[in-house]
């Protein structure tokens, strides 16, 4: 009996060790209003948000904006769940689905720029002078299979938004991607974010597809060139998609609003222009809110 | 070759200079690792304290339980925790994903096992007349318990660091359940997996080097009890 009663007294103290803990830690760390936006890595790395946040937070102090990066694929899930108040992704197709499936209200485009398709400088598959990604990509995957261990493509394979692009582009060669191309003994899939997809490509003297932003932060790094940096198939088109609150009630639908009409408006469409003029001696993005979404 | 050199400059720089951003994210880093430290700690040791004490059934294989726990892989912790706080979970309405708190929920849940089978390995150490002794002498159980516990407390010291040392660096839950929110659940770990594919290699090894650092200060520390 006496046994008993200790073991229940242990058994008291522990849960309430559990208990006072997980009540001191949710009070831990929510100052103000947080607005939780998942997005991708190739937006984050980029250092954008950071300057677009640092202006939102000097207008509306008291919303703590906290960005979750991972792939367009993942950060899609999170808004599914409804652990974010707003995606910030480049997926057209999935965004669309996202919308009908009910989880996001509305696609708002806000900035635009070219995938490039990068490879080592002797071009061994001769890409250079194709017009677009599609006849790249064939003479890639010819070259590849004719002889796979000169000509290499090294691939996301993450579902990310680069990744997607990637399939398509694929598939817009006429032939079945998971047939002719995924598992082949020239393409190489990765499953690492964008930066460090293009070191294994540089190490391997492979071909790759990039956003322009991760390639320009890791130009001085590697040895991979680019080929083809513009055209209707490499077009990148960045949205905002707020939460539908009507499925999660838990969603900062104020803030997102205040933020998705901050990204919209002049003075954050002049911060995008502008920004990676300085750093990179380029132009990152191209600023698109309120005009037609660029089809070439 | 160059670029571990470098790393090791930066990292002694970025010390030196007390490079604000480093600060924050150590001093986060050593909050969140120790906390779960600290609360792994306070439910482990009793917890293995009780398993070595007690004779039932299946006493064997809670114990092949525990030691196969210590391979518990850190992403399989940061996607089950990630599932019982995300907002449809079970824990859901605590509003603990992708803060420091869900963080210290995970980093807690993945040093358990070695915690507790470390106190085992350091009460099998404590010579058994000990206990015979104190319990002819009229001890309570609770007594004699605190009494080899007493005994044991370098090796049970030993448990703690263990436990530490994987809280401390592992990568899977920070990121996992962190979402690596800059100034907010950003840690060495996950800094240094986001530098490294941002290109930033040197800073990702100088940072790795502050950690190795910091779990050096640690143990010398310790060290410095265990011998007094």
């Amino acid at each position: 009996m006496k046994r008993n009663t200790k073991i229940l007294v242990l058994a008291v103290v522990i849960i309430a060790i559990i208990a006072v803990a997980a009540a001191a830690l949710s009070g831990y760390g929510q100052p103000t209003q947080v607005l939780k936006i998942s997005t991708t890595t190739s937006l984050d790395d980029t250092g954008l948000l950071t300057v677009l946040e640092a202006a939102f937070e000097k207008k509306y102090p008291n919303i703590d904006v906290q960005f979750i990066a991972a792939g367009t694929g993942q950060a899609l899930e999170y808004g599914k769940k409804g652990d974010v108040d707003e995606v910030m992704v480049h997926s057209k197709k999935q965004e669309e689905q996202f919308i009908a499936d009910g989880y996001g209200t509305q696609r708002y485009p806000f900035a635009y720029n070219y995938f490039y398709i990068v490879g080592p400088a002797d071009d061994p598959a001769k890409i250079n002078g194709t017009t677009n990604a599609t006849q790249a990509f064939n003479k890639i995957m010819t070259a590849g299979t004719a002889d796979p261990n000169t000509v290499k493509f090294v691939s996301r394979g993450d579902n990310s938004g680069t990744n997607t692009r990637e399939i398509t582009i694929w598939n817009s060669t006429g032939v079945n991607y998971n047939n002719s191309v995924r598992g082949q003994p020239w393409y190489i899939e990765s499953g690492k974010g964008m930066g460090d997809t293009l070191v294994i490509a540089d190490q391997k003297s492979a071909y790759t597809l990039s956003d322009s932003g991760t390639y320009l932060a890791y130009k001085d790094k590697i040895k991979l060139v680019p080929f083809l940096t513009q055209g209707k198939d490499l077009l990148n088109v960045y949205s905002l998609i707020p939460i539908n609150s009507t499925k999660f009630p838990n969603v900062n639908t104020a803030a997102a609003t205040k933020w998705t009409d901050f990204v919209l408006s002049t003075e954050g469409q002049t911060i995008i222009g502008e920004y990676g003029k300085d750093k990179y001696g380029q132009q990152l993005f191209v600023p698109i809110a309120g005009k037609p979404e660029p089809t070439s | 070759m160059n670029e571990i050199v470098n790393g090791f400059f930066q990292a002694i720089n970025l010390i030196v200079t007390l490079n604000p951003e480093v600060m924050e994210i150590t001093l986060r880093t050593l909050e969140i690792s120790l906390s779960s430290t600290f609360l792994g700690t306070l439910i482990a040791v009793p917890l293995g304290g009780l398993i070595y004490f007690r004779n039932f059934k299946g006493k064997r294989s809670v114990m092949n339980l525990i030691q196969t726990l210590y391979s518990l892989p850190t992403v399989l912790v940061g996607l089950l925790v990630f599932l019982l706080l995300s907002y449809q979970g079970p824990l859901g309405g605590l509003n603990l994903l992708f803060t420091p708190g869900g963080m210290i929920i995970g980093q807690t849940i993945l040093i358990l096992p070695i915690i507790i089978g470390f106190t085992i390995t350091a009460l099998k150490g404590v010579k058994g007349e000990i206990k015979d002794l104190s319990m002819s002498l009229g001890a309570s159980e609770f007594q004699t318990i605190y009494t080899i516990m007493r005994e044991a407390k370098y090796a049970l010291l030993g448990a703690v660091i263990l436990g530490f040392g994987r809280a401390i660096s592992e990568v899977g839950v920070a990121l996992m359940i962190g979402g690596n929110i800059r100034g907010f659940t950003r840690v060495i770990t996950t800094t240094m997996s986001l530098e490294t594919s941002k290109g930033n290699i040197e800073l990702s090894i100088a940072l790795g080097i502050i950690l190795l650092t910091i779990a050096l200060i640690i143990n010398l520390l310790l060290n410095q009890i265990q011998e007094k």
